[in-house]
């Protein structure tokens, strides 16, 4: 049976998503259990802890980037609410993480 | 394992002739000497540009010698800049049969590409006159890139690639992986790895050149896909590249079309010296991979979690798919499903050990998924590096067309 979320490195603060999981599907997390708010595809990261606004986001134990809002347990966390630490990211529609 | 042994010692896997375009305004008859000959072992690579270019010149000699050619077909317009004679000389001096054919001077487009349908066949007959001998684990040059990379890629494809990795280096080949644009945010612990400490440094250089490149470039080498598959940032991407690196020590640094120097594990730097020249250092995948052939990798191990389908001339490609739902809707182009890491079906190690018996059976002569499909892309643009400059400091320029 495959696990919904996935933690890489003991010391991060996000958890790798291993199967489509859907808005308001119950997820647990250190135990404790929380309603995700949306659909998060595989592939993708929830937070872990809470993370304040310009803390380092930690996958593989290593910094990946930083919070650019505080971002709840739970939460998916991608370019909406994180940013490169070296170069901003694009997406077809606009670049994100620039000043 | 059987291998074609050529003059400098090396053993190519595969035994092919291609057929070469020097500039765009060629690459027709080329193609259609390639389609008229209608041989699988054919292919069709080429240069599009008019200007001459240090660094194309040497991919184009590195790769019309690499091991698993037999043979090459020159076709140039005539005009161009590229220098046909010192392409020629070097594949002569190699001891592999060549033609080169001047549409300007061989009448034209039907004329031509007649000429090139009879040297083709003749040089794919001489070619596989060839015995092939016996070849060792050892003998192998294994290049690794990816393309299409999502959030699966770094906890499964990629690292079932490095686990391949350290089994071949354990048997005394040779790996070389890449795309230094995407080892920005690894650079220190890749520091770590580095057999002494001034390869440490160089290592470090590397990586800030390509961050200083891409900066100018305005994008780092991050595609809209790899958001959409859960990649946020550059460096998050990169570490999960990383990881087709495996665990052993680095031995060295080599750019395109340079050959390792001894047997190991070699980081390619893509990015050219200098301020930011011809644009972005490899515009799609296939440059990629035909840098790696360039420097002598027999098979290229491609992982992709967005997915690719991709092949390449010259040297097989194997694909390795990071992401469960990815390769049931693209399996017929998946050589390896490494979604099952991702399912708990499977573990790294069993997927890296599955990778390596496939570059056994491809390097014994069982075709790669794109290969049965017969892909076989070619990309090849200008770069600049130092170290190909100074080898042709004399060349004259030869401006395009209005010339």
């Amino acid at each position: 049976m495959t696990a919904k979320l996935v933690t890489l490195h003991a010391n991060d603060n996000v958890l790798i998503c291993c199967q489509q999981l859907e808005a308001s599907e119950q997820i647990s997390i250190n135990g404790q259990d929380y309603e995700l708010l949306e659909a998060i595809d595989l592939g993708h990261k929830v937070a872990k802890a809470s993370i304040n606004k310009g803390e380092q986001i930690i996958r593989y134990g290593v910094p990946i980037g930083s919070a650019t809002q505080n971002i709840n347990v739970g939460e998916h966390v991608h370019i909406h609410n994180m940013k490169s630490d070296y170069i901003p990211s694009h997406t077809r529609q606009s670049r994100v993480g620039e000043q | 394992m059987k291998g074609y042994l050529r003059s400098d010692g090396r053993k190519g896997i595969r035994n092919v002739v291609v057929i070469a375009y020097l500039v765009e305004c060629a690459h027709h008859v080329a193609k259609t000497i390639v389609s008229h000959t209608n041989d699988p072992d054919v292919q069709l690579i080429g240069f599009p540009g008019c200007y001459p270019n240090d660094y194309s010149l040497q991919m184009m000699k590195s790769l019309c010698t690499h091991p698993n050619v037999g043979g090459v077909v020159l076709v140039s317009l005539g005009c161009e800049g590229f220098n046909r004679e010192d392409l020629e000389k070097t594949i002569k001096e190699s001891g592999r049969p060549v033609e080169t054919l001047v549409i300007q001077k061989a009448g034209g487009t039907t004329s031509t590409i007649e000429q090139g349908v009879t040297h083709a066949k003749a040089i794919l007959e001489s070619a596989q006159q060839l015995e092939p001998v016996n070849m060792s684990i050892s003998e192998l040059v294994i290049g690794t890139i990816c393309g299409g990379s999502d959030g699966t890629s770094g906890i499964s494809a990629n690292p079932a690639v490095g686990v391949c990795f350290d089994r071949l280096i354990e048997q005394d080949a040779t790996c070389i992986f890449e795309e230094t644009g995407e080892l920005i945010g690894c650079e220190h612990i890749m520091e770590e790895r580095a057999e002494t400490p001034e390869l440490g440094q160089k290592l470090l250089q590397c990586v800030e050149k390509a961050e200083k490149y891409y900066t100018k470039m305005g994008y780092g080498s991050f595609a809209p896909g790899n958001a959409e598959g859960g990649l946020t940032t550059q460096e998050e991407k990169s570490m999960g590249a990383y990881a087709k690196s495996g665990a052993s020590l680095i031995n060295g640094i080599i750019i395109p079309g340079e050959l390792p120097s001894k047997k190991g594990l070699f980081l390619m730097d893509v990015v050219p010296d200098g301020e930011p020249t011809f644009g972005f250092p490899n515009i799609s995948d296939n440059a990629e991979i035909v840098e790696m052939i360039a420097s002598g990798c027999h098979l290229t191990l491609f992982t992709t979690g967005r997915g690719s389908v991709v092949g390449s001339a010259i040297s097989p490609v194997i694909k390795i798919c990071a992401n469960p739902h990815t390769y049931r809707n693209l399996s017929d182009d998946m050589d390896i499903n490494a979604g099952t890491v991702i399912e708990g079906i499977k573990s790294v190690e069993e997927v890296g050990q599955e990778i390596f018996d496939l570059v056994v059976e491809v390097s014994r002569g069982k075709e790669s998924k794109s290969e049965a499909l017969g892909h076989k892309e070619f990309i090849l643009t200008y770069k600049h590096f130092d170290s190909n400059q100074a080898n042709n400091a004399n060349t004259e320029f030869s401006p395009a067309c209005g010339a």
